[in-house]
């Protein structure tokens, strides 16, 4: 625990997520063309995509730090997934902000029941869940291993609901990427915001993580003093 | 498999000399029905469409009862040492107390389905074999789950009530499923379409009973 917080790196980081953030704002709101139907509200979409595959990441990075808490028994994995699960939270809540945005002008509505919606849906309520368990256990070594367990149910549990509801008729847009709809050169501007997202996922794990691992410490040392 | 066994037979033992959660879980199912029929204005021929809806409401619900008080019992005595005993795997306690809340769970339901064919007005005597299969499959898909994280909820501040908010989230791939093959039943019977909700449903059960056999030991307090 001597390393120093922040470090050098932290400042590095810190600078390339807000560079990136000038330049994914600058792609998305003046470079990128403007949507020949949606006009500038398809803008939108550039940080919709960047935040859920983001929030994605973060949820993926809680399961693989549980697992290795369930493993290792070493409290900087349990700190290393709760900064996830986290992150992911809010990135996810950025993705169900942002989508309402967008869909009430194109859709007619604010919210529709179909799958890539109710499943978005379902997982951060997923790990709010998870958010909220932990905050009713005080023993930090139950904690972790408890919410180590509920963070790999609730990972598994993503494609399940996502199979539960497939059928359903889906009205979200195919992910472009995979289809190859978007237009060549809209590309450029979701590939920086995509990249700017992943500089501030990184930039904000190490700092909510060394600021859980600080807390952490100022527990134990506490313990030692009283 | 002996160990299970006497899990389960003890916890059957007990619940059928207090009744303590049985009672409960009936009468909250039954309420359930009432509300629901209030919300959904009764006598409309609708009912058997809504029907599967409310029926999996009831059910979880009650189901929800009956998995707080699965660990309760030895939480309040100060049993759970105790049983964490037991001369094998501390997974079998889970697939003991697994067992036990699906039979309570399984009995609650068919006493809540009795009460609403008659409160619905449901003719269902030739369907009653295929929903007997989803309601088995279903419960067991619920209790998978719901068992271990009742025994991670009775070790928190919150008890009971943070049961259903950690458990619904989860256990919903089970409820939607199982809502589609009732629906199908009552509403469209189609024994091809009803292959693939009882096919997500074994799954969910499948992998969540293996997982929470496995990281059973870690959520209790040693």
């Amino acid at each position: 625990m001597s390393e120093r917080f922040p470090s050098r790196l932290d400042a590095v980081l810190g600078a390339l997520t807000a560079l990136s953030m000038a330049a994914a704002l600058y792609m998305a709101l003046v470079a990128a063309p403007r949507e020949r139907t949606m006009g500038d509200l398809q803008r939108i979409f550039y940080f919709h995509v960047s935040a859920a595959i983001t929030g994605m990441t973060a949820f993926a990075l809680n399961f693989a730090a549980s697992l290795a808490y369930l493993v290792k028994k070493n409290r900087r994995w349990d700190n290393l997934a709760l900064s996830a699960a986290e992150i992911g939270v809010m990135f996810l809540s950025m993705v169900l902000v942002t989508g309402p945005i967008w869909a009430k002008p194109v859709w007619m509505v604010w919210w529709t029941w179909s799958p890539r919606l109710t499943s978005s849906l379902v997982l951060c309520l997923l790990y709010a869940a998870y958010l909220l368990l932990r905050q009713y256990i005080e023993d930090p070594e139950r904690r972790a291993a408890v919410s180590a367990a509920f963070g790999i149910v609730a990972f598994l549990d993503t494609p399940l609901v996502w199979f539960s509801i497939r059928w359903w008729r889906d009205l979200h847009p195919s992910p472009m990427l995979e289809t190859g709809g978007l237009a060549p050169s809209m590309r450029p501007a979701l590939w920086i915001s995509w990249a700017a997202f992943q500089f501030l996922l990184v930039y904000l794990l190490r700092r909510r993580f060394c600021l859980e691992s600080m807390r952490d410490e100022l527990e134990r040392l506490q313990r030692l003093a009283g | 498999m002996k160990e299970i066994w006497a899990i389960f037979r003890k916890d059957l033992l007990i619940e059928l000399r207090t009744k303590d959660s049985l009672n409960a879980m009936l009468f909250f199912g039954v309420v359930v029905l009432v509300v629901f029929n209030f919300a959904l204005e009764s006598g409309r021929d609708s009912m058997r469409q809504a029907a599967p809806g409310i029926l999996w409401v009831a059910f979880a619900f009650s189901g929800t009862l009956g998995l707080n008080r699965t660990f309760a019992a030895e939480k309040e005595n100060g049993c759970l040492q105790g049983l964490l005993l037991v001369p094998a795997d501390r997974g079998v306690v889970y697939l003991g107390k697994m067992l036990a809340a699906s039979v309570f769970m399984l009995l609650a339901e068919a006493v809540i389905f009795v009460f609403s064919v008659v409160l619905f007005n449901l003719t269902v005597w030739a369907e009653i074999p295929y929903l007997a299969l989803v309601f088995m499959i279903g419960t067991l898909g619920f209790t998978a789950v719901g068992t271990l994280l009742a025994a991670i909820s009775v070790n928190t501040k919150l008890r009971e009530v943070l049961l259903p908010l950690i458990l619904f989230p989860v256990v919903l791939p089970i409820l939607v499923n199982a809502v589609e093959a009732t629906n199908i039943i009552l509403n469209a019977f189609d024994s091809a379409a009803l292959r693939l909700p009882l096919t997500v449903m074994s799954v969910f059960t499948i992998v969540f009973g293996t997982l929470s056999y496995v990281v059973f030991e870690h959520v209790l307090e040693d």
